[in-house]
């Protein structure tokens, strides 16, 4: 069974594209078929960070209006022979997707993959909505700081009314992924404490990606972290945060930290 | 919609008229109404947007404004977002064009039952007594409304910062009060809000309200009650 899964947060800049590329090349390196689809119509930059940005030919718009066949637009990664990124177009809008042609696309994605990871614009609006609306699991993506904990709560909201899951009366599995923790600064408590955030969302813990100089080069580079750096503790994070989704039972780890206490967090939240 | 029906069409459903009952804020203006509109200015200022939307009926049994000014009167508070469906407690049985209906007092207004049609009638479900209580056992997420005029309002979980509760009764809250609680809004000035762990940005019981400026500080984080004590809302810790 295909598994649609939006990754969001309301709130810009806090990590969205990164995760999804990461946890994109994760599960296809555990073997899975993955497709990563850009939502972001009109700011394209999942091409950017999969390091496919020349090789865009069609994109998402021109399937869902008929001008390109799916198989034409996706694009095969180089080094994953099973990852396959399908880009936003940067020169629309959000008005070119169409709720029909987007359940159109999704529905032939799930003829041919295992997993499809949506990559959500910003925003509460119309790409977002449309985004999360044919998902069936959730990565919510949230920085340790109020407005980002906020908007995500936000977001949860809408998860749980705006859906096809929750419109069907279907439970939507959703999952916290904390990014860019920076362990200094929650130690002086300029950060709101992971425990606060789980407090406030209260959904489960899928991982924690502390901030780091790896995540900006891999960006940089063009090859999502666990690909260019599966050791660096970003990459280890996410490609935890993927075994996870696949159902594994992993005590959450954070770098700098003793065990014992995220084991105990853990525990507490993985209901 | 201009052109008229063909004669071959298939026969439309019949012209039906159904009573309804909604819960609408009334509005209870007094003289002076510069000082009663500076006083709305203010609980606006703390909660922008709570009349957007809503049904809100004015009720000038009080206040006494002229048929003449009432126009205006309207047309401030649709400057500030709110609309008036109809005015209650006038003496003049209509106001004329241009201005909302006059009804009468709310509780006595009765409506003819409306039969529905044979066909339809065995599928509609039998007009079940609403429950008084609305029990959530969800989180209520930041931008969500919870709007419950007939009743008390039972969170399980927490009430997010920027979520709003809006009870008949009472509402009650078992995980952490960040956003709003407005209770009593049904003419309950018994109503309570109880919550435990406190962290409320706007407290109201029957149209009586405290903002978290004006929150004793002492009692942020923990197990509280509100209620209204000689016309003031009372916040008290509960152990």
């Amino acid at each position: 069974m295909a598994k649609v899964l939006v990754v969001t947060s309301g709130k810009g800049g806090v990590g969205k594209t990164t995760s999804t590329a990461a946890l994109g090349a994760a599960l296809a390196q555990m073997g899975q078929n993955v497709a990563v689809v850009d939502f972001d119509v009109g700011l394209r930059n999942l091409d950017l960070v999969m390091g496919a940005e020349r090789r865009v030919v069609y994109d998402v718009v021109n399937v869902i209006q008929g001008e390109a066949k799916l198989a034409q637009a996706l694009i095969r990664d180089k080094r994953l022979d099973n990852l396959a990124l399908l880009p936003a177009s940067q020169t629309r809008d959000k008005d070119a997707l169409t709720e029909d042609g987007v359940a159109r696309v999704i529905d032939e994605l799930r003829q041919k993959f295992d997993w499809i990871i949506c990559d959500s614009p910003a925003g509460i609006e119309r790409g977002a909505t449309l985004a999360m609306r044919h998902a069936d699991v959730a990565v919510v993506v949230t920085n340790p700081e109020v407005s980002s904990v906020r908007d995500s709560d936000r977001i949860i909201g809408l998860l749980d009314s705006k859906t096809l899951r929750a419109e069907r009366g279907e439970r939507m599995e959703k999952h916290l992924l904390i990014t860019r923790y920076d362990r200094i600064r929650a130690e002086r408590g300029d950060m709101l404490k992971t425990d606060d955030v789980l407090e406030i969302l209260s959904i489960p813990l899928l991982g924690i990606v502390p901030e780091s100089q790896d995540v900006l080069r891999a960006s940089n580079i063009g090859q999502p972290v666990t690909v260019s750096g599966p050791d660096s503790p970003a990459g280890r994070a996410y490609a935890e945060a993927a075994r996870r989704l696949k159902g594994e039972a992993l005590p959450v780890s954070v770098p700098g930290e003793r065990a014992g206490f995220f084991g105990k967090l853990f525990g507490r939240r993985a209901a | 919609m201009s052109a008229s029906p063909k004669p071959d069409q298939p026969s439309r459903p019949m012209l039906r008229f159904r009573g309804r009952s909604f819960l609408a804020l009334a509005l209870a203006p007094a003289q002076p109404l510069e000082a009663w509109l500076a006083d709305l200015d203010a609980w606006l200022e703390r909660s922008p947007g709570f009349f957007t939307g809503r049904p809100v009926i004015l009720d000038l049994s009080a206040a006494k404004i002229p048929v003449a000014d009432l126009g205006s009167f309207i047309a401030d508070l649709a400057g500030r977002s709110i609309r008036i469906m109809a005015v209650e407690g006038i003496e003049e049985g209509s106001l004329g064009l241009g201005l909302p209906p006059a009804i009468g007092r709310g509780r006595d207004a009765t409506l003819p039952e409306a039969k529905p049609a044979a066909d339809e009638g065995s599928k509609q479900p039998k007009s079940a007594p609403e429950p008084v209580s609305l029990i959530i056992d969800e989180p209520v997420r930041s931008g969500q409304t919870v709007f419950h005029p007939r009743g008390d309002v039972i969170v399980m979980g927490s009430v997010s910062s920027g979520s709003e509760i809006v009870a008949g009764g009472s509402i009650h809250v078992y995980g952490a009060l960040r956003g709003r609680a407005i209770a009593g809004v049904a003419n309950q000035p018994g109503a309570r809000i109880i919550c435990r762990k406190f962290e409320a940005e706007l407290l109201a019981i029957d149209g009586l309200y405290k903002a978290a400026d004006d929150m004793d500080p002492a009692l942020h984080g923990r197990a509280v009650s509100a209620r209204i004590v000689d016309d003031a809302l009372v916040v008290s810790a509960l152990d």
